[in-house]
């Protein structure tokens, strides 16, 4: 066991560190200092402008080949990207929809055509892309989703028709990934294709909507006998096999899931802010009791802060086992039920320590707004903790 | 970067567990408690009970391992090894709650008497297993195993916060007199057989500042290990039960109120591993934040350990909540341990401290 990182690793941190804080300054400033949720109209452009910077120093994909617009870091090296773009305060990415739940599913099923045009795009974030799984009446049961896709063998390509909802900033985005039931008659997981659709395409309507911190966060896409050509994608408009959307699809589940969607830079990074806040705040408390800080929050700071690095060792063992060709199998969902819980943990302990001024918006009260929805999304933990008992512990199904 | 054991720490961690899971099952861990009625009546070490000879018989394999002196120089007899070589052992010795001392003779003091040449000469008879040693950390009167101790110190902070190791002067565990009575006291965890002590003296200072502060958190390293390897046990006997089980037509571990509960024990456990094994990592290459490490470890892990005891107890219903079933012999030992070496608020406290708030 080694828990140091190696000269050259160390020198990526520090070359990331002070690229991140000369330009995420200029960007602001560029901003006049005014910088929208990247959910907005107007923050959205803002944000797309970050991705450029992002991407023309080749820090928006760090472990992508070169080709593809990375610059091939190893996975120890994207995990030091991360927690420097955290530690820096770097914005939410509004192209990590596409970059960590669509990308690697390109690499594993993508033909050469497909990822040669798809990836360099989606890095430079020419095309934006969002995810079409959920459906009004197809959440958590996802497998129960009735958009069509139906075969037009005439004009070469696919009718779509149906509604895909909780699409996250689709309406923002050029492009959704998503699954259609291409087998008339088909039920659950068979006869599904995943399909790459550009969401310009005649009798696609894309309707945004409120999320709970009221940023046009949501979508959802109406598809009414919508033509999809087969060439409407250089490489085509099919990831993988036409009928095998559910495995494809599944790949995806476990990036969502687990690491790549949600690095521990992100929560260390929040734990450390959370204990300077409280330092801040403690040291102008005043001693009486009425006005000082109530006693048991130092505990739940530590505490907050003993998980975050919890998730951050885990992360290492989980790397190195990968690295070393021990993957650890279907663990991702206790991942995404620990991050989904500390996040909610970090941001309710913070909104403690701010006392009644909470109720202001602030960083925390957004952030605490936001981390309120990863026990809901990619999978309530309702579902990863059955997914967790059944193929981890071995429980019987239902 | 790799964090990993390696193949050989990974091979002793087995051989260890491969001799407990032969020597130490559930009736020998049974074994340890006294037999009949307490104090009060109450006849806790009831249910399959292998033969007392047994219980002794661990020791003494453990100490023919070499297991004993792990963390003891070669020179003196031992393996020279360090936390990092022996944190799976002392979670396997947690998996099997091993009836004896073995954080306290193998993981605290006998490297500590190694790192200050063997003040009292007893560091031989330590690792050939014909003594045993404990520690009383942050004051307690307690001895676990009280009734075999024939080597005893305290490990306490000063009120300048400098650690000090003192040999413990009278008291009823004192020095090699086996002779002297001990009283057992009572105790939920009987199998632990705790001696507590009256008036004692702490006298007899042999190492202060770091030594004595690194065997400190040796305790509580191992102990954190042990809380582990416990979590482990009794979550694998309930997936097991659960599998069994029928009601309602069905196996109850096919209910999603179940598999939710155990779910939630398995990710507690699963992410207080790592820190376990990175604080051994940061006290064998002496890394400035090893107290933190170590205290983070010590509170998950104890957390971890609760909750999987409550979780284990309630996916077994009224079976578990009985002598007989194995299940309480982990759960009590987990909920005693949770509370040995400091228990989860004290490392908090103390890594707030670390973090300086």
């Amino acid at each position: 066991m080694d828990l140091t990182w190696s000269d050259d690793e160390q020198a990526f941190r520090a070359e990331v560190r002070a690229w991140l804080e000369t330009e995420l300054a200029a960007w602001r400033s560029r901003h006049d200092g005014r910088i929208l949720s990247g959910d907005t109209k107007e923050g959205f452009a803002q944000h797309l402008d970050w991705e450029r910077t992002l991407f023309d120093a080749r820090y928006a994909v760090v472990s992508w080949p070169e080709e593809f617009g990375g610059r091939a870091a190893s996975r120890w090296e994207w995990l030091i990207f991360e927690e420097e773009y955290y530690r820096a305060g770097g914005p939410q990415r509004v192209t990590q929809n596409g970059i960590f739940l669509l990308a690697p599913t390109i690499f594993e099923f993508g033909t050469p055509e497909q990822q040669a045009h798809i990836l360099p795009r989606m890095a430079s974030a020419e095309d934006l892309w969002c995810q079409g799984w959920s459906e009004p009446n197809a959440g958590s049961d996802l497998a129960s989703l009735t958009c069509r896709a139906s075969r037009d063998d005439d004009r070469g390509g696919w009718v779509l028709d149906g509604q895909k909802t909780w699409t996250t900033r689709g309406a923002f985005c050029t492009h959704l990934f998503g699954l259609f039931r291409t087998e008339p008659g088909s039920e659950r997981h068979r006869g599904l294709t995943y399909l790459l659709v550009p969401l310009d395409l005649e009798g696609v309507t894309v309707r945004g909507f409120g999320r709970l911190d009221g940023d046009e966060g949501f979508a959802e896409v109406f598809f009414d006998g919508a033509f999809l050509s087969d060439d409407a994608i250089p490489g085509g408009v099919v990831l993988g096999e036409v009928g095998q959307g559910w495995s494809v699809a599944m790949a995806t589940t476990s990036s969502e899931r687990g690491l790549t969607l949600r690095a521990p830079g992100r929560f260390t990074a929040t734990a450390d802010r959370l204990v300077d806040a409280y330092r801040e705040r403690s040291g102008r408390a005043s001693g009486d009791s009425a006005h000082g800080l109530d006693p048991g929050l130092r505990d739940r700071v530590v505490q907050g802060w003993m998980e975050a690095e919890a998730y951050r060792l885990q992360t290492l063992q989980t790397v190195t086992e990968d690295a070393e060709g021990r993957p650890a199998g279907a663990t991702s969902s206790f991942v995404k039920l620990w991050w989904s819980e500390l996040d909610v943990n970090l941001h309710e302990t913070a909104l403690d320590l701010l006392g009644a001024e909470a109720e202001l918006d602030s960083q925390w009260s957004k952030g605490w707004q936001f981390a309120l929805s990863g026990p809901i999304y990619a999978g309530t933990n309702e579902i990863q903790r059955n997914i967790a008992a059944e193929r981890v512990l071995g429980l019987p199904r239902k | 970067m790799r964090f990993a054991f390696t193949d050989d720490q990974l091979a002793f961690r087995d051989a260890v567990a491969d001799l407990l899971a032969k020597e130490c099952p559930g009736e020998v861990v049974r074994a340890a408690w006294p037999d009949g009625a307490d104090a009060h009546g109450a006849r806790k070490g009831e249910g399959a009970r292998a033969e007392g000879a047994r219980v002794t018989k661990v020791w003494s394999d453990l100490a023919e391992m070499g297991v004993l002196g792990i963390g003891v120089s070669e020179d003196r007899g031992g393996l020279g090894m360090g936390p990092l070589d022996w944190v799976l052992l002392a979670e396997e010795t947690g998996y099997a709650a091993l009836p004896h001392p073995f954080v306290e003779t193998a993981c605290v003091t006998a490297p500590l008497l190694d790192a200050v040449d063997d003040p009292h000469g007893v560091l031989e008879e330590l690792l050939d297993g014909r003594r045993q040693a404990s520690a009383l950390p942050l004051g307690s009167t307690l001895v676990p195993w009280g009734d075999e101790i024939t080597y005893l110190i305290s490990l306490d902070q000063g009120d300048d916060g400098t650690w000090q190791a003192s040999r413990v002067k009278h008291g009823l565990a004192v020095g090699d007199d086996a002779e002297r009575r001990r009283t057992l006291a009572d105790t939920v965890d009987a199998g632990r057989r705790v001696v507590q002590l009256g008036v004692w003296e702490s006298g007899g200072g042999f190492a202060s500042g770091k030594p004595a502060q690194e065997a400190f958190d040796r305790g509580a390293l191992a102990t954190a290990a042990q809380l582990v390897g416990l979590g482990r046990r009794m979550l694998d006997i309930t997936v097991e039960y659960v599998k069994e089980r029928r009601q309602f037509g069905v196996p109850i571990g096919s209910q999603q109120a179940v598999k939710h509960h155990l779910a939630d024990a398995a990710m507690r456990l699963r992410f207080a591993a790592p820190a376990v094994y990175a604080a051994a990592w940061s006290m064998t290459v002496d890394d400035p934040d090893a107290a933190r490490a170590v205290s983070t470890a010590k509170a998950l892990a104890s957390d971890a350990a609760r909750l999987t005891a409550r979780k284990s107890l309630q996916c077994h219903g009224a079976i578990g909540y009985t002598v007989e079933c194995d299940l309480h012999l982990y759960l009590k030992r987990a909920e005693a341990l949770a509370r040995t070496w400091g228990d989860a608020a004290w490392h908090r406290r103390r890594v707030a401290a670390l973090l300086g708030i």
